[in-house]
C-alpha cells in the first residue's frame, strides 16, 4: 500500500517522461483556464469585496450568446463584438439593479446576490438560447483546430494548436490586465478601491464607474475562457462546474492578490492533473479531479489562514 | 388592536423568560398547529402532501441546521448537502443492517455520524475565518459526494449506484418505501421537525446559544471575555451538522424514497442556504417562512401558465421558475436583507401599537 501510493507514481513518472510531460501540458492549459477566472473573481472582489458567484455561469452565458448570435447569421467576429456589448449591458445593469441598492450590505448579503445573479442567468440563458449542447464556432473565429506531434526522447507528446493558441491567448490578456491595472489612471483607480474605499472616494474615484468597469472585464475575461473552455468541451451549462475551480484557485492564491491567482491557478491546474493520473486513478477510483483542490486548497489555508499570497489577516477588537 | 401587549404584567423572572410571554403569540401557534395536525391532514390531497407539505417541514429542519451554523455561529457553510447526504447514507445502512431498529430511533440516530463528519470539516473553521472557511465546507461537499458515488459499501453494492428506501414498520404500520401513505410520512416529519425546533429554541436561548452569538459577532472578544472559541465552534458544527443530518435522512426516507449520490450536489446546498437567508439569519422562525417561500413558489408558479390558459412548455416554465427564484432573491436581499423574519417582527411591532401609532 505505501509503495503504492510513494514509489509506483515516481517510478511511473520517471520510466514515462513524455507521458509525464503530456499530462503536464494538459494540467497547464487548464490551469490557465482556472487562473482566468480567478482573476475575474479577483478584481471584483479587490474593488467591491464582493464574493462574485456569478463569474462561472458569466463565462457560460458569455459563450452561449457569441454561438447563439452566430447562428442567427451573423458573421463571427461581428458577434464577438456584440457578445462584448451584451457583457457591457450586463455589467451596467448589474450595478445598477443589483449591486447600488446593496451598498454597505454584509459580505454573506452580497454573495448571496451574486447567487440570485447565478440563478437568473442560468434560466434566462436556457430561455433564450436553449439548454442543449452546443458546439463554439472555433473555425469561424480562425483558431487553429490541428495538432503537433513531437517526439522527446524518444516518446510522445501531442499539443492540440487549440490548447497552444490558449495558452499565448491568456498570457497575452493576463499580461494586458496587468498592464491595465498598473498604468492606466482607471488602473490605478480600481488598485486604489481596492486598498482603501474611504480614502478612495475621498480623492474623488467613482465608485460606479469602477464597478461597471470590473464587471466588464470580467466580462471580457468570462468570454475569453468561454471560447477557450467551449472550443474543447462544447458549450453548455455543465461548464459552470469550472467555476467552482477558480474558488480553490482563488483560496490558495489569496482573495485579494492577482499574482496569486495566477500562480494558484497554474498550481492546481498542474497537480489535479498529476494526482489524478497518478494517484487517483490507480488507487481511489478516479474522478478525483471534483474535490482534489478543494481539499489542496483547505491544506495550505491551514497552514497559511490568508491564502499563499493574500493579504495578512490583521484582527482588532 | 387584536395585538395587544397591554396588561399583560409579569410577576416573577420565570414568567418573563417563558417561551411565549405574549398570550397572542401562544394563540397564533396554537391555530398553526391545529392546521398542522389536524385541519392539513383531514383535507389535503396526497399532491399537496408530496410537494407542499412534507418537503417545506424538511426543508425547513435543513435551514435551521444551517442557520445554527451561519446565523447563529457566524461560520458559512456551502456543503450543507453533503452533510444531508451523510445522515441519509448512515440512515440506509442502519436500516438495512440492523433491520429490528425503529425506523424513527435510525433516523434520529443518523444525525451523529453527519454531527460526527461536520466536526471533522469544521475543525479548520479554528483558523479560517470567513469566505476562506467556506472553501473547507466546500471540499466536504465536493469529497463527501464522490465518496458517495465511489465507496460501493455505502449503497450495499447496488448496480445502480442508488440507494432505495425498504419497507419499514413501525407499530404494524409502514411508515417508510413504497406502501407507506403519505399521512404517516407526514405525521413522522412533523413530529420530528416539531422535536428538533423545540430544541434548537431552548438551545438558542441558553447558554450554548449566547456563547454562539457572542462568537459570531466578534470572536477575539468572545475569546477574551473567557468563551472557549474551540468548544463554541465545534459544538455549533456538531449540532448544525446533527440537524441537516435528520433532515438529510427524512428527505430520502420520507420523501424521495431514493436517492443517487448526486441528488446530494451543490444546487441542493444553495437550496437550503437561500431558504436560511431569505428567512432570515439568526431565526428559527424564519427557516419556515423561507421554506414556505421556496418550495411553495415554484409549485404555484408550475400551475399559474395552465389556470391561466398560456401555453408554456413545462421545460420553459422550468426555467422561469430558476429566473424568477434567481430574481426574488435579489429582491429580498435589497428590500429586507435581514429576511423574512424581520418583516415579521416589524408587522408585529406595527400591530402592537395599531391603530393609534403616537
Amino acid at each position: 500500500m505505501l509503495k503504492d501510493i510513494f514509489i509506483t507514481p515516481f517510478v511511473d513518472m520517471f520510466s514515462a517522461p513524455d507521458f509525464l510531460l503530456q499530462v503536464l501540458w494538459e494540467g497547464l492549459v487548464s490551469g490557465i483556464l482556472y487562473a482566468l477566472i480567478a482573476l475575474g473573481f479577483v478584481l471584483i472582489f479587490r474593488s467591491s469585496r464582493i464574493f462574485n458567484f456569478a463569474q462561472g455561469i458569466m463565462v457560460v452565458f458569455a459563450a452561449l450568446t457569441l454561438v447563439g448570435l452566430h447562428a442567427m447569421g451573423i458573421p463571427a467576429w461581428i458577434s464577438v463584438v456584440l457578445t462584448l456589448g451584451v457583457m457591457f449591458v450586463l455589467a451596467v445593469s448589474i450595478e445598477r439593479i443589483v449591486l447600488r441598492p446593496l451598498v454597505g450590505q454584509p459580505d454573506i448579503i452580497l454573495f448571496m446576490a451574486t447567487i440570485g445573479i447565478t440563478l437568473f442567468l442560468i434560466g434566462g440563458g436556457e430561455i433564450i438560447f436553449g439548454g442543449e449542447n452546443k458546439v463554439m464556432i472555433t473555425e469561424e473565429l480562425g483558431i487553429p483546430t490541428g495538432d503537433t506531434v513531437l517526439e522527446p526522447w524518444g516518446g510522445l507528446l501531442i499539443l492540440q494548436h487549440l490548447d497552444i493558441t490558449v495558452v499565448v491567448v491568456a498570457t497575452a490578456l493576463v499580461a494586458a490586465l496587468l498592464a491595465f491595472l498598473n498604468y492606466t489612471q482607471m488602473g490605478r483607480a480600481i488598485r486604489a478601491l481596492g486598498d482603501d474605499h474611504q480614502a478612495a472616494l475621498s480623492v474623488g474615484i467613482s465608485l460606479q464607474t469602477v464597478w461597471v468597469l470590473v464587471w466588464f472585464i470580467a466580462g471580457i475575461i468570462a468570454l475569453v475562457t468561454g471560447i477557450a473552455w467551449g472550443a474543447r468541451a462544447g458549450v453548455s451549462f455543465a461548464l459552470e462546474v469550472i467555476a467552482y475551480k477558480a474558488l480553490p484557485v482563488l483560496m490558495l492564491g489569496g482573495l485579494e492578490s492577482i499574482t496569486g491567482a495566477i500562480i494558484g491557478g497554474l498550481m492546481i491546474g498542474i497537480l489535479e492533473k498529476l494526482f489524478e493520473i497518478y494517484w487517483g486513478q490507480p488507487l481511489l477510483g478516479g474522478n478525483t479531479e471534483t474535490w482534489f483542490a478543494f481539499v489542496l486548497a483547505l491544506i495550505v489555508l491551514l497552514f497559511r489562514p490568508q491564502g499563499l499570497f493574500g493579504e495578512k489577516i490583521i484582527e482588532r477588537v | 388592536m387584536l395585538y395587544r401587549t397591554a396588561g399583560q404584567f409579569k410577576t416573577s423572572y420565570k414568567s418573563d423568560q417563558a417561551l411565549f410571554p405574549i398570550k397572542q403569540d401562544a394563540f397564533l401557534l396554537g391555530v398553526i398547529l391545529l392546521f398542522a395536525v389536524v385541519i392539513f391532514p383531514l383535507t389535503a390531497s396526497e399532491f399537496t402532501f408530496q410537494t407542499i407539505l412534507i418537503p417545506i417541514l424538511i426543508y425547513s429542519l435543513a435551514a435551521l441546521g444551517l442557520n445554527i451554523l451561519t446565523g447563529f455561529a457566524g461560520q458559512l457553510s456551502l456543503g450543507t448537502a453533503a452533510f444531508m447526504g451523510v445522515g441519509a447514507y448512515a440512515c440506509y445502512k442502519m436500516v438495512t443492517l440492523m433491520p429490528w431498529m425503529n425506523p424513527i430511533v435510525a433516523i434520529l440516530f443518523s444525525g451523529i455520524f453527519s454531527a460526527g463528519v461536520g466536526v471533522a470539516f469544521g475543525i479548520p473553521s479554528l483558523r479560517i475565518k470567513g469566505f476562506y472557511l467556506a472553501i473547507a465546507t466546500l471540499a466536504a461537499q465536493f469529497f463527501l459526494v464522490w465518496l458517495f458515488e465511489k465507496w460501493a459499501w455505502l449503497y450495499n453494492y447496488n448496480a445502480s449506484g442508488a440507494i432505495q428506501v425498504p419497507n419499514l414498520k413501525m407499530f404494524g404500520v409502514y411508515i417508510a418505501g413504497p406502501q407507506a401513505s403519505s399521512v404517516v410520512q407526514y405525521f413522522v416529519v412533523l413530529f420530528i421537525v416539531s422535536l428538533l425546533t423545540m430544541v434548537c429554541i431552548n438551545l438558542t436561548r441558553g447558554n450554548l446559544g449566547r456563547t454562539w452569538k457572542a462568537t459570531r459577532d466578534m470572536d477575539i472578544a468572545a475569546e477574551l471575555i473567557g468563551i472557549n472559541l474551540m468548544k463554541s465552534k465545534l459544538t455549533a458544527f456538531a449540532v448544525s451538522s446533527y440537524i441537516v443530518g435528520v433532515a438529510g435522512a427524512l428527505f430520502v426516507f420520507m420523501w424521495r424514497g431514493a436517492a443517487e449520490p448526486n441528488l446530494f450536489d451543490i444546487p441542493l446546498s444553495f437550496r437550503v442556504l437561500f431558504i436560511a437567508i431569505i428567512g432570515g439569519l439568526g431565526s428559527v422562525m424564519g427557516n419556515f417562512l423561507g421554506a414556505i417561500l421556496i418550495v411553495g413558489l415554484p409549485v404555484v408558479l408550475n400551475l399559474l401558465p395552465a389556470a391561466l390558459g398560456i401555453p408554456i412548455s413545462s421545460a420553459t416554465v422550468e426555467h422561469l421558475n430558476i429566473m424568477c427564484i434567481g430574481s426574488l432573491i435579489i429582491f429580498f436581499l435589497i428590500v429586507e436583507p435581514h429576511g423574512l423574519a424581520q418583516l415579521w417582527k416589524l408587522i408585529r411591532e406595527k400591530l402592537i401599537i395599531w391603530p393609534f401609532p403616537h
